[in-house]
């Protein structure tokens, strides 16, 4: 009935402190994801489309 | 082919003829004598009737090459522009596997693998979702997409935002797990104290199944159609500090040029 | 330079670029075909991530399990209830008229709506159950005999015993004596139909046939410890910005990211519950988050905050090959 779970993925989450200031890994990776997807939305190069005037 | 043809209707290639058979339809006699029958009315580009007027707006705001244009302005050569499509595609998904849950019932996930698997498909189309659309929103915001009459187009991007937080979080609610009672117990003060827990009630499922899985997709989805008819009919924004000479269109020098407003 | 420079052209000219229609150069563009390709890659994302990962799904918590696992916690909540000491016995509105609700100012929405769904605390969760079920020779007398007493005399019961419990910690045979009437029969009697699984059925049905609301369950399984520690357990909590989270190791809702965030603030999160920014946390956090999203709303039409990305020149980097390619005026 399970899928291929990756290990431990049922487990609660590790949480990063900082201060006051707590979030769990998973919560980081997504935002990081965020982040990560708008750098290279605009740093790669868009593929040349034939130019028209 | 003729008019006393016991039963001419049965040859799709006679249809005409039936037709033009004066036996059969009397207009054909009239053409000509009665002058309140016009054979063929045409369009009348200055008609006043009601349906000739909403032709004609709909035709000047979004005429089929603007609705679905094969070009783009030379400008609009961005990864970002593509996150407003892969928001779409993925609710797309979400719509397709939610079908199949609400088919199913609430229950059904937490018994059968197949019901567990659509559940991740959802799960994991919604996170896509808002990570998509998230991207779309700082990009949008980067660009000051809602320059020249565009504010609409962002507006509605907003209160698609918020009305996709609030279709999750009743989809949160219905799960009918650990996640949906503590969610509920918690999500209630807030609500509570602010009024708002007196007529959205999150402890009461029946509602929330309702809202989730009927009406706030639904508004969700008008939303971001009415939204995307708007980036289609006003064009996709120019760069900012934009100007455009007699001939062409240039990058102005510097702060001097275009305003971000609306 | 020519005769017309951008410098040179009528400032409402120049604002009013965005709004004309485009007489620069153009590309191709398939908006169908990236559709598509967009659909196809979300598809095959969304399959991957369901396979690999599945979704989490944590089975729901019972009185039954309640009653067993913390059987004392249990108990001390049905005392509660009766005594009208615990949570949603004094929660006020929209349950009942207990206490005002939070105002914040002249704003007092929670009282303005009143009563909406009614839950009586010690009557809907404790004396309705047991009087749904046949029950043993010393429940049937205990509850004869808290029906037969005044309210007054009913409430003087539970707290007196509530006290008592409270001040044995909560070990039902070290409390002292007293006259606590029919309350520890009743208690007992519930702890008892809990533990047996029938305090889940009677409360799904409430003595009606068709049923969709769980507002009196999720307000009596939040009463005791056992939804608290749960929740603790699965890190679940406000001050680890537990309305984001997710049980298991899964992302949660990180879009509700600023609105959790306030709760981790100190102010809004202090050991000191009387606290003005703690104890009205629920409203002013949320109309910090309805006025936030108002300017999200609004942000083209104000000034200052519109102009960060001529400030931060993002653009300059999205439009790169346009700004290259075209010579400046
Ligand atoms: C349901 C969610 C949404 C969907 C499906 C959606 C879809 C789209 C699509 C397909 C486009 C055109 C392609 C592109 O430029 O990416 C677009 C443009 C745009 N979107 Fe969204 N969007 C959503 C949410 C948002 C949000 C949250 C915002 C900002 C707050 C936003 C602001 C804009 C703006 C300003 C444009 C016009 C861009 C221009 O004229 O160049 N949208 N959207």
């Amino acid at each position: 009935m399970d899928p291929i779970y990756l290990a431990g993925v049922n487990d609660p989450a590790t949480y990063i402190n900082w201060g006051w200031l707590s979030i769990s890994v998973p919560n980081l990776i997504v935002i990081l994801i965020m982040i990560v997807l708008f750098a290279l939305a605009i740093l790669l190069p868009f593929p040349k489309g034939r130019d028209r005037s | 082919m003729t008019a006393d043809s016991p039963n001419p209707a049965v040859e799709p290639d006679n249809v005409q003829a039936v037709v033009d058979s004066p036996a059969d339809v009397d207009t054909g006699s009239s053409v000509g004598l009665d002058p309140t029958v016009d054979p063929d009315p045409g369009i009348d580009p200055s008609s006043s009737m009601w349906t000739s007027r909403l032709r004609r707006a709909w035709m000047s705001k979004l005429p089929p090459d603007e609705l679905l244009p094969d070009r783009q302005p030379a400008y609009v050569a961005s990864w970002i522009y593509v996150f407003g499509v892969l928001t779409l595609a993925a609710f797309l998904v979400i719509l397709v596997t939610g079908l199949v849950l609400a088919f199913a019932g609430p229950a059904w996930y937490h018994t059968s693998s197949p019901g567990l698997f659509t559940n991740s498909l959802h799960f994991w189309s919604v996170q896509l979702f808002f990570v998509f659309m998230v991207v779309h929103l700082w990009g949008k915001f980067w660009m000051a997409a809602w320059r020249g009459r565009r504010a609409m187009t962002w507006i509605t991007g907003v209160v698609a935002f918020l009305a996709s937080i609030g279709t999750a979080f009743t989809g949160y609610l219905v799960q009918t797990n650990f996640d949906s009672q503590w969610i509920s117990f918690e999500a209630k003060d807030g609500l509570n104290a602010v009024g708002i827990g007196a007529f959205f009630n999150v402890a009461n499922l029946g509602q929330m199944l309702l809202l989730h899985a009927c009406l706030l997709p639904l508004v969700v989805g008008v939303i971001a159609v009415w939204h995307v008819l708007l980036v289609r009919s006003r064009g996709v924004v120019p760069p900012i500090d934009t100007v455009d000479t007699e001939f062409s269109v240039t990058p102005a020098d510097g702060a001097s040029a275009t305003e971000v407003r609306p | 330079m020519t005769t017309r420079t951008a410098d040179r052209a009528p400032a409402a000219k120049r604002a009013d670029i965005a709004s004309r229609e485009w007489k620069g150069p153009w590309r191709r563009y398939d908006i169908v075909k990236e559709g598509v390709i967009a659909l196809v890659v979300v598809s095959i994302l969304t399959v991957l991530l369901a396979g690999l990962f599945s979704s989490p799904d944590e089975p729901p918590l019972t009185f039954q399990g309640w009653a067993t696992s913390a059987p004392d916690n249990f108990y001390a909540t049905a005392v509660q209830e009766l005594a009208g000491t615990s949570t949603s016995a004094g929660y006020g509105p929209p349950y009942n008229t207990a206490a005002d609700g939070i105002s914040v100012g002249p704003l007092a929405p929670q009282q303005r709506f009143g009563v909406t769904h009614p839950v009586d605390a010690a009557n809907d969760f404790v004396i309705t159950p047991l009087r749904s079920q046949l029950q043993s020779a010393d429940v049937t007398d205990a509850l004869a005999t808290w029906d037969s007493a005044s309210s007054d005399q009913q409430t003087a019961w539970a707290t007196d015993y509530d006290t008592a419990l409270t001040d044995a910690d909560g070990d039902a045979t070290k409390v002292a004596d007293g006259d606590y009437g029919p309350v520890p029969v009743l208690a007992q009697g519930l702890t008892d139909m809990a533990s047996a699984g029938a305090l889940d059925g009677i409360l799904m049905s409430q003595g009606v046939f068709y049923q969709t609301d769980f507002t009196k369950q999720i307000l009596f399984l939040g009463d005791g410890s056992y939804l608290d520690d749960a929740a603790t357990a699965a890190h679940l909590q406000g001050n680890t910005w537990g309305m984001m989270n997710e049980t298991g190791s899964y992302p949660g809702q990180a879009w509700l990211w600023l609105y959790s965030f306030w709760y981790q603030i100190p102010q809004f999160n202090s050991d000191n519950p009387d606290d003005y920014l703690t104890s009205h946390a629920d409203a002013i956090i949320f109309y910090i988050m309805a006025v936030l999203s108002l300017v999200l709303l609004l942000l083209p039409f104000i000034p200052g905050l519109r102009s960060i990305p001529r400030w931060i020149p993002i653009h300059r980097l999205i439009w790169r090959d346009f700004y290259r390619t075209q010579p400046k005026s």
